[in-house]
């Protein structure tokens, strides 16, 4: 299975360093599952009271205000930020909240480091784009809900009918989520390389491996 | 050529580099708690895999567990169901698959990042993961020490490795010697409002300079722990003899091996001509205490400095300003000193070592709180941390002041256990961040050093340390 274009409803947040602690609040993370993080997406702006891990979004009383509560953006599948989107806690969390809502791309001028990785284990592409670049789309996107087209082969995010910006992410990223690669599978092909490494490591730091508990 | 530390770490733990630029590093300690590895287990029993290397493992639980446990406290004793699932989730997963936990009965259970290095688990030239963003504190051990997420738990669980790129170097010399009343927690605000919280992104900060040859191992530790918080998943400090001192007094490697180490740990610094791609030069004689006021930790100014205003602001950040007002209650005339606090959090992984609690001991000793605060706690990072604060009797200088002496744990840095603000409640906190509902649903936080909470505490606002 390839996934090589994502197409879709564009929402838009026009703030900069979102952390994940807005993505998904702690409250969430008592979760231990993988899935079924979506309805708590943005709690604190999403909604208007407090929510608990065995609620769903039916339960909750909305802010109407807020983007994703409003048609057509209840079923948006691109995100578009400011600066330094999904900054401070590692949380994978944010990630699985984003994909559970519906999110299948995150478009903003930079992100947190561990957020970023963690995007690609998910199939959540993150895409850098200019800090002009941004503002270009901001102007489009505000103005009526649009769809934008990204062909992940391409590297391209097509904005209008004929006009594009193209983008820059590491291939073995991306072939990550065109192929739905597990890492795991990936790097257990090294299995001899790791094991001569961690012999040779033994042999010459041995305190690493001399500690009693 | 002459290498960063941060180059010699990454060399050194090289195990593979694949032809498009991503390496496979070798990880020498992984720590886990109860929050972000239960679907990394979940992923090893699916995959049917075992742990590579069991030993290279130590697990605690932290963030979900109540500060108020006393004696007698289990984790089925914890009351919220849902944190308990978790907690016990740890205990089995453990069991299940042979990792060392100091569970929630462990007299040495503890914040994970306080317990580690206390208990000899980091070593200098480590490289060291954990589910959780505040792993760079190990940094200042001269490791390669970072946060990662629950897919590279469970990666590292069964590979013992991390398929990641190369980051930039960027350094951070802090010269000078500290005002009275300043402390580390200070100066990596200070740099966090110079730089902002995108400023280290992609980079591995090393913090350099006379300040930082000077500080102690807990001053290091809170700076490293913040490097995250300036975009820097990595912060790290070169090997010196305040390094090795604190390792012999908490390691039970034997001596031999102890010297044989030792020779190697004392080449963990960058050399003199490294490379970086950005450097930063801070006096840090100059730096006053630093206050948050805002809802990202680069809203940060002098204790003493006006809040900023619409008029002084660019453009570009006006949105982001009006929506940090508009939460943390802020007039447009109000300064630091003219908000009253409701509670005071004295602990977590950034500010709940020794140190810290010494120093918040010294500003309330022989003082009460004010009357407005309605609750003020102090949570020691460690079990280890907590039985050498009461050998010293600072608990009891607490308690006479009107604190509350808690058990350790993550607390109220974060609303994942009872400890939590209640909406629009402002908080004198020393931890880490001060974003929307981190410390519960509507809390209002300034992030603050130990000394400054605790003169937050006995007057009530912000006052001068000096």
């Amino acid at each position: 299975m390839t996934n090589s274009i994502i197409s879709g409803i564009v929402a838009t947040f026009d703030r900069d360093n979102i952390d994940t602690d807005q993505i998904i609040p702690t409250e969430y993370l008592k979760s231990i599952k993988k899935f079924g993080f979506g309805d708590f997406l943005f709690d604190g702006w999403r909604y208007l009271d407090e929510g608990r891990l065995d609620m769903t979004s039916e339960d909750r009383s909305k802010n109407y205000d807020f983007i994703l509560n409003k048609e057509p953006f209840a079923n948006a599948q691109i995100l578009l930020t400011r600066d330094n989107f999904g900054c401070g806690s590692s949380r994978e969390h944010a990630v699985w909240a984003l994909r559970d809502f519906g999110f299948k791309a995150v478009i903003a001028s930079s992100f947190g480091d561990i957020f970023y990785n963690n995007c690609f284990k998910n199939s959540v592409l993150p895409i850098k784009l200019t800090k002009e670049e941004i503002s270009h789309l901001f102007k489009i996107a505000d103005s009526s809900p649009v769809r934008f087209k990204i062909d992940l082969v391409k590297k391209v995010v097509n904005y209008d009918h004929d006009s594009s910006f193209s983008f820059d992410v590491k291939e073995s990223l991306l072939d990550r989520i065109i192929h739905n690669l597990d890492d795991v599978d990936i790097t257990l092909k090294n299995k001899n390389q790791i094991e001569a490494y961690e012999l040779s490591r033994r042999r010459h730091r041995p305190w690493l491996f001399d500690y009693s508990n | 050529m002459p290498d960063t530390l941060y180059d010699k770490l990454w060399d050194e733990h090289l195990v593979q580099n694949d032809d498009r630029n991503e390496s496979l590093i070798y990880i020498d300690r992984h720590y886990l708690h109860e929050v972000t590895s239960p679907q990394a287990f979940e992923g090893l029993r699916h995959k049917q895999l075992k742990p590579w290397r069991l030993d290279a493992n130590v697990a605690t639980p932290d963030h979900n567990v109540p500060t108020d446990r006393g004696n007698q406290f289990e984790a089925e004793s914890i009351k919220d169901e849902v944190s308990k699932i978790q907690v016990v989730e740890l205990d089995k997963n453990c069991k299940n698959f042979g990792i060392h936990q100091f569970d929630i009965t462990s007299n040495k259970q503890g914040i994970v990042h306080v317990m580690g290095p206390e208990l000899g688990y980091t070593l200098p030239g480590m490289t060291i993961v954990c589910g959780d963003s505040h792993t760079s504190t190990h940094g200042a051990f001269g490791c390669l020490a970072m946060g990662i997420g629950t897919s590279e738990v469970e990666h590292v669980l069964a590979t013992q490795c991390l398929k990641i790129t190369k980051l930039k170097n960027m350094q951070v010399n802090f010269s000078g010697q500290l005002q009275t009343g300043v402390t580390s927690k200070d100066i990596v605000l200070h740099l966090i409002k110079l730089i902002g919280t995108a400023g280290g992104t992609g980079h591995a900060i090393e913090f350099s300079g006379s300040y930082t040859a000077s500080a102690s191992m807990e001053s290091r530790m809170t700076i490293c722990n913040m490097a995250i918080e300036a975009g820097a998943k990595v912060g790290l400090i070169g090997v010196d003899s305040t390094t090795i001192d604190y390792v012999k007094k908490h390691s039970n490697l034997s001596n031999s091996m102890f010297d044989e180490a030792s020779k190697y740990w004392k080449t963990l610094h960058s050399d003199t001509d490294a490379i970086f791609d950005k450097t930063i030069n801070i006096d840090v004689s100059k730096i006053k205490p630093q206050v948050t006021w805002g809802t990202s930790p680069e809203m940060t100014i002098d204790f003493d400095a006006e809040i900023p205003s619409q008029d002084s602001i660019a453009e570009e950040n006006l949105e982001n300003l009006l929506l940090a007002k508009a939460y943390m209650g802020l007039d447009e005339s109000q300064t630091l000193q003219d908000l009253s606090f409701d509670k005071i959090f004295i602990g977590s992984c950034t500010n709940s070592r020794i140190e810290d609690l010494r120093d918040a001991a010294n500003a309330v000793k022989g003082k009460k709180i004010s009357k407005d605060i309605t609750e003020a706690i102090v949570v020691p990072g460690s079990g280890m941390v907590k039985a050498q604060a009461e050998q010293e009797g600072l608990d009891k200088i607490f308690i006479d002041a009107g604190f509350l002496w808690r058990d350790p744990g993550c607390s109220m840095c974060l609303g994942m256990n009872p400890d939590q603000l209640k909406p629009y409640e402002r908080c004198a906190s020393t931890s880490n961040r001060n974003f929307e509902g981190r410390q519960g649903n509507l809390g209002r936080t300034h992030l603050m050093s130990p000394v400054m909470a605790a003169l937050t505490a006995i007057n009530g606002k912000i006052t001068d340390p000096s």
